[in-house]
């Protein structure tokens, strides 16, 4: 469905994300990792078109959209949503949504009735009328999430839409991603919290320094020594091995 | 209906004059309203269609003896043009905020140069359009003829407003006021959208210009792509409220109101209704930034829930 | 071709409007470098400044010995306006500082309007016309002290933004709001004290400029645009680029009207102005004050 091939991006002569090719299967949930600064949300933004790569290609559904402008991008069915939620304040709810269902019906009405819906499928029905500004962290996450399933996408980018929740907050919201995954939306997503990457993906692409390091299921990528020293700095691996030889953790 | 019934009720020249001036200052308004407060896009340099508009019908009326019905519609092409091509250099160029405004204004400025140093626009004297009264000439032997005019005309102004608050388009464009990042990535095209608003409100503030040369007759590089036409057009929607159907008109009538009764009370000296204005610009945008209706609806809010308590 | 006699004349008179328009921009790029605001009543304030300098004249006070009251009594005026109005009224919004400053302009110029009328109104001082002879041209007097009082307010400005106490909080505010207010810095006073000296600028333009030039309730609208124009071209915040640039526009503008003549010359000032914004929104020359 997703296919990156030798993308390159620097910013000032420092690399960002440096010659990453990688692969999201249809109908798969995939996870990005990495510490802070490791460029996954450059790869995000490489990819939906709103940051042009210095090299490479990304092919999207068997098409090359390297370079495409995000609303094209978007428009062919790859949708992102921000780490920093960037809510239409003083539009509400219902209204927010609907200008991601606009992107599939032209009128007025149906676009608010079809935002109706994606509302309830987020858990949000109780609060279309109330103005985006308004809203707590975790209903403005939900509500970045709604908007961007509005535009029915096939494929879903989503940059940590679990930080700043509390556990329950987010037990919740990992059920509605996996509800819009069993609709038969493709999901790729960048997320801090290993509990959720755990319970959600399937597969599980590490960045580090602008450079994949390694892939593979959550269990696999939580044993990796290069992966826990890229998180705890140089020495950890040998540290965690030598120290706690029993632990599953 | 009342509307209409107006000028046989009111037989006053004066107050159909200040009635005229509202209904022309409430559709110019809602044309920026359209640009700036749906859309976000703050012009300080609405003079550049106003005064395209408004030489339009007067160069092509007295050179080549145009229609000024037909005059109308060509302003408001003229206008959009106009518009498109300030909309285009500066969009596609990724220009904002107060640089929007900055070279909106420069555009105004220019053209404003050019009127002044050409010929044809009749360079500083300005233009004079010949008395020829007749309903074909656009021309009346009392205000109230030209008073259906400026009605017929901020109608279609509300009208336009209100049909975009209920389209796609009228959301996309409200949707890249609040968030142009979130807007693009949710498929809006962002660069065709705003082209969109400036034209459409460029096309309508032509009209204005238009009607302004029929009314008063005479319109030279000063008062047709000054900065003062700007300023004026865009103090309406801010006082009434941005983004709104019926602020430009409610900013209308109270700024022109308001400027009168200044008048009425301090004499007409040169200046004085315009400082009225700055203070008011001031004083809107430090304790009502959200305008008039915002006001009116902030009363509404409260009594909404006092019911419901 | 052009004669050269005919040229080197204009690039002089140019060169020395120039630096008038660079008097004019470098307090307006002091403001926008810190505070990143576009203030439109920037003309109108030197307006004051001109009508100061003018009734100070009246008063039996030489211009160039106005500077001593004009430059600290428009350090007041800013402050004060930034202090109580501006900074109060912009709720932190671009835009809204775009109005609230377009309003004070109006109301500044329409006041003038209404107390001194539309008169243009001159000074005479003796030295009006005195020449200088540059070999090349006569240049008069005042043109010749304001082209070197450019340089030396726009080194006077440099060396207050990098060597002082006050200098670095204003850089530091400049740079990172939030971060100068957590290490103590008091943010709002710093906005102001960089608005008023943005201010004080102009008390020592209009002083400069009046013995060559007048002064109207209008006055303020032909320098405003060229002032956004070298700002623009200077980049925002550069004191080296606000005197480039000033000396660039007086030039152009000198030229094209040589060339275009008087009222189409001004056009040359507008279109480098919206080409800059277009292709070059960081202005020619790079350095910024944050």
């Amino acid at each position: 469905m997703l296919e990156v091939r030798g993308l390159n991006k620097s910013f000032g002569g420092l690399l960002a994300v440096a010659d990453v090719s990688l692969r999201v299967t249809e109908g798969d949930i995939v996870a990005l990792v990495g510490p802070n600064g490791a460029g996954k949300t450059t790869l995000f933004a490489l990819v939906s078109g709103f940051l042009r790569p210095d090299g490479g290609t990304v092919t999207f559904a068997g098409q090359d959209v390297t370079g495409l402008a995000p609303h094209l991008v978007c428009a062919r069915g790859l949708v992102r949503t921000f780490q920093v939620v960037q809510p239409f304040g003083r539009l509400s709810v219902r209204e927010n949504i609907a200008v991601g269902a606009h992107l599939r019906f032209a009128e007025r009405g149906e676009a608010m009735a079809r935002a109706a819906t994606v509302a309830q499928r987020v858990g949000m029905s109780h609060l279309l009328d109330r103005p985006a500004h308004a809203l707590t962290v975790a209903a403005r996450k939900r509500l970045e999430l709604a908007r961007a399933l509005a535009t029915e996408p096939r494929l879903l980018l989503l940059d940590e839409v679990m930080a700043g929740l509390n556990p329950t907050e987010m037990t919740e919201m990992i059920r509605i991603v996996r509800g819009i995954h069993d609709g038969g939306v493709t999901v790729f997503l960048i997320e801090h919290v290993m509990q959720a990457v755990a319970s959600l993906a399937e597969r599980v692409h590490v960045l580090n320094y602008g450079r994949l390091i390694a892939e593979g299921a959550p269990a696999e990528i939580a044993r990796m020594p290069e992966v826990i020293e890229a998180y705890l700095g140089h020495g950890a691996a040998e540290r965690m091995t030598a120290h706690a030889a029993g632990g599953s953790r | 209906m009342v509307a209409l019934a107006v000028p046989y009720v009111l037989r006053s020249d004066f107050w159909l004059g200040f009635l005229i001036t509202v209904l022309l200052f409430a559709a110019l308004g809602m044309a920026w309203n359209i640009l700036g407060g749906y859309t976000g896009q703050f012009s300080f340099g609405h003079a550049a269609f106003f005064g395209t508009g408004a030489y339009t019908t007067a160069v092509l009326h007295i050179g080549l003896g145009l229609n000024p019905w037909l005059g109308l519609a060509t302003a408001a092409a003229a206008g959009g043009l106009v518009a498109l091509l300030v909309g285009y250099l500066s969009f596609r160029y990724g220009l904002r905020g107060s640089y929007f405004a900055l070279i909106t204004l420069a555009f105004a400025e220019v053209l404003r140069i050019l009127a002044n140093s050409a010929e044809f626009t009749g360079g500083g004297v300005g233009l004079y359009v010949p008395l020829d009264l007749g309903i074909a000439n656009l021309q009346f032997a009392d205000k109230a003829g030209y008073y259906y005019v400026a009605l017929a005309f901020a109608v279609l102004s509300l009208v336009v407003g209100w049909m975009l608050e209920r389209s796609r388009l009228g959301a996309q464009m409200m949707a890249i006021r609040e968030n142009e990042d979130a807007a693009q990535a949710l498929g809006v095209d962002t660069f065709a959208c705003k082209l969109k608003a400036i034209v459409i409100s460029g096309a309508l503030t032509g009209i204005g210009g238009a009607f302004y040369t029929h009314y008063y007759l005479y319109i030279d590089p000063g008062i047709a792509y000054g900065p003062g036409v700007s300023v004026e057009i865009l103090l309406v929607p801010i006082i009434g409220g941005l983004g709104t159907v019926f602020g430009p008109l409610a900013g209308s009538a109270v700024l022109h109101g308001a400027g009168e009764l200044a008048r009425r009370l301090m004499g007409d000296a040169p200046g004085l209704s315009l400082i009225f204005y700055g203070v008011l610009l001031v004083v809107m945008v430090r304790f009502m930034p959200e305008g008039l209706m915002g006001v009116v609806w902030r009363i509404r809010r409260r009594s909404e829930t006092q019911a419901d308590a | 071709m052009l004669d050269p006699l005919i040229l080197l004349p204009a690039v002089i008179n140019g060169l020395t409007m120039g630096a008038v328009y660079a008097l004019v921009a470098l307090g307006l790029t002091l403001i926008y470098g810190v505070l990143h605001i576009i203030n439109f009543a920037h003309g109108s304030l030197l307006m004051v400044g001109l009508y100061g300098v003018f009734f100070l004249h009246r008063a039996g006070v030489d211009p160039y010995l106005a500077l001593v009251i004009m430059v600290p009594a428009l350090f007041v005026v800013g402050y004060a306006l930034q202090w109580s109005v501006i900074g109060k009224a912009s709720h932190g919004s671009d835009q809204n500082v775009l109005l609230v400053t377009l309003g004070v302009s109006i109301v500044i110029e329409n006041l003038a309007l209404y107390f001194f009328t539309a008169d243009t109104l001159t000074v005479d001082t003796p030295y009006v016309f005195e020449m200088i002879d540059l070999g090349i041209a006569l240049v008069p007097l005042p043109r010749v002290i304001a082209f070197l009082s450019a340089l030396v307010l726009a080194a006077l400005l440099w060396l207050l933004i990098a060597r002082s106490d006050l200098g670095r909080a204003i850089r530091a505010v400049a740079k990172e709001r939030q971060g100068a207010r957590l290490v103590g810095i008091d943010v709002d006073h710093i906005f102001a004290m960089s608005f008023g000296i943005g201010t004080a600028c102009l008390g020592a333009a209009a002083c400069l400029l009046l013995p060559m030039f007048y002064v109207s309730p209008h006055v303020g609208h032909v320098f405003v645009l060229v002032a956004f124009t070298v700002v623009v071209l200077g980049g925002m915040g550069s004191f080296s680029g606000a005197l480039f640039g000033g000396l660039l526009i007086g030039v152009t503008e000198s030229v094209g009207g040589l060339l275009l003549g008087e009222s189409l010359g001004q056009i040359g000032i507008f279109l480098i102005f919206i080409a800059t914004l277009m292709f070059r929104p960081s202005g020619l020359f790079g350095a910024r004050l944050s």
